[in-house]
């Protein structure tokens, strides 16, 4: 049952970033372009998004547990660590660079659009690169 | 302001929001993409499973839109091969680091009134604005 939500979520989620314009670059491009040709629309997918789930947060939050699940799996860390800032900034830069954040990314590969994927494999490689430089620190600290 | 979309970026942010709060009701989790694909190049955990089939769902409504809106796909990519490596790169490696990309900081983070999270949305705005305005026209 709870893959069978997992699943729902994720199709729910595609067809979300499909219909607000998230997957079309360009128009993310025209968004994060300050001209005089500059697309807000964006800024209202966040607004949408927000709008439902602040509510929806403070309605779930006041359960002692999820449906499916023994306990909420919220991050609990509070710091504002360097790397939060470095990895942000990292990130928009390549969101700015591209028209592509992670979401997107992998619902427009169903396109095989050879551009698409030479995005997603690069930005999976980015993925594996940070999961072998973690785990080579995790193994340096433990020695 | 011929492309201004208002009505269908919101419908569009609320099935987001849909989402992620049915899965923080029902599994209990966090739909932050980049922490489920992310995790899914790593060594496999117990949770593997459950973030393969979200990444499944994503595939199957990536389909599914080909079929019922095939507007959502229809775009020429202007930017070059090498500038798309680089910067998928950049996102792959700067969420992992910044622990969260759009979905996990900027809807859900914000949502949860996060100062980390709010933190980060403000810096990687901040510099997606910089670098696609600077570089307008230039690429």
């Amino acid at each position: 049952m709870r893959l069978l939500i997992s699943f729902l979520c994720g199709t729910i989620f595609a067809i979300g970033l499909g219909i607000s314009g998230m997957t079309n670059p360009e128009k993310v491009i025209g968004f994060l372009t300050l001209s005089s040709s500059w697309d807000p629309s964006l800024a209202f997918v966040m607004i949408g998004a927000i709008a439902v789930h602040f509510v929806s947060y403070r309605l779930v939050s006041r359960r002692k547990q999820p449906w499916l699940s023994e306990k909420f799996d919220i991050p609990i860390n509070r710091k504002l660590e360097t790397r939060l800032f470095v990895g942000a900034v990292l990130f928009g830069l390549g969101w700015g660079l591209s028209g592509f954040c992670p979401g997107p990314a992998v619902v427009s590969s169903v396109t095989l659009v050879p551009k698409v994927l030479i995005f997603c494999a690069a930005m999976l490689s980015g993925f594996a690169l940070y999961n072998i430089g973690s785990f080579t620190l995790s193994l340096r600290n433990k020695a | 302001m011929e492309n201004f979309t208002p009505v269908s970026a919101t419908l569009g942010g609320a099935l987001i929001g849909l989402s992620a709060s049915i899965l923080l009701l029902s599994n209990g989790k966090i739909a932050g993409i980049s922490s489920i694909v992310g995790k899914l190049v790593a060594r496999p955990s117990k949770e593997s499973l459950e973030k393969f089939v979200f990444f499944a769902g994503l595939l199957f409504g990536g389909i599914l839109l080909t079929v019922l809106y095939p507007t959502a796909f229809d775009v020429k990519i202007e930017r070059s091969i090498p500038i798309l490596t680089f910067a998928g790169l950049l996102v792959g490696i700067g969420t992992r680091i910044g622990s969260g990309c759009t979905s996990g900081h900027g809807v859900c983070g914000l949502s949860r009134l996060s100062v980390r999270s709010l933190a980060a949305t403000i810096c990687f705005m901040g510099a997606g604005f910089a670098v696609a305005t600077l570089l307008e026209g230039v690429l």
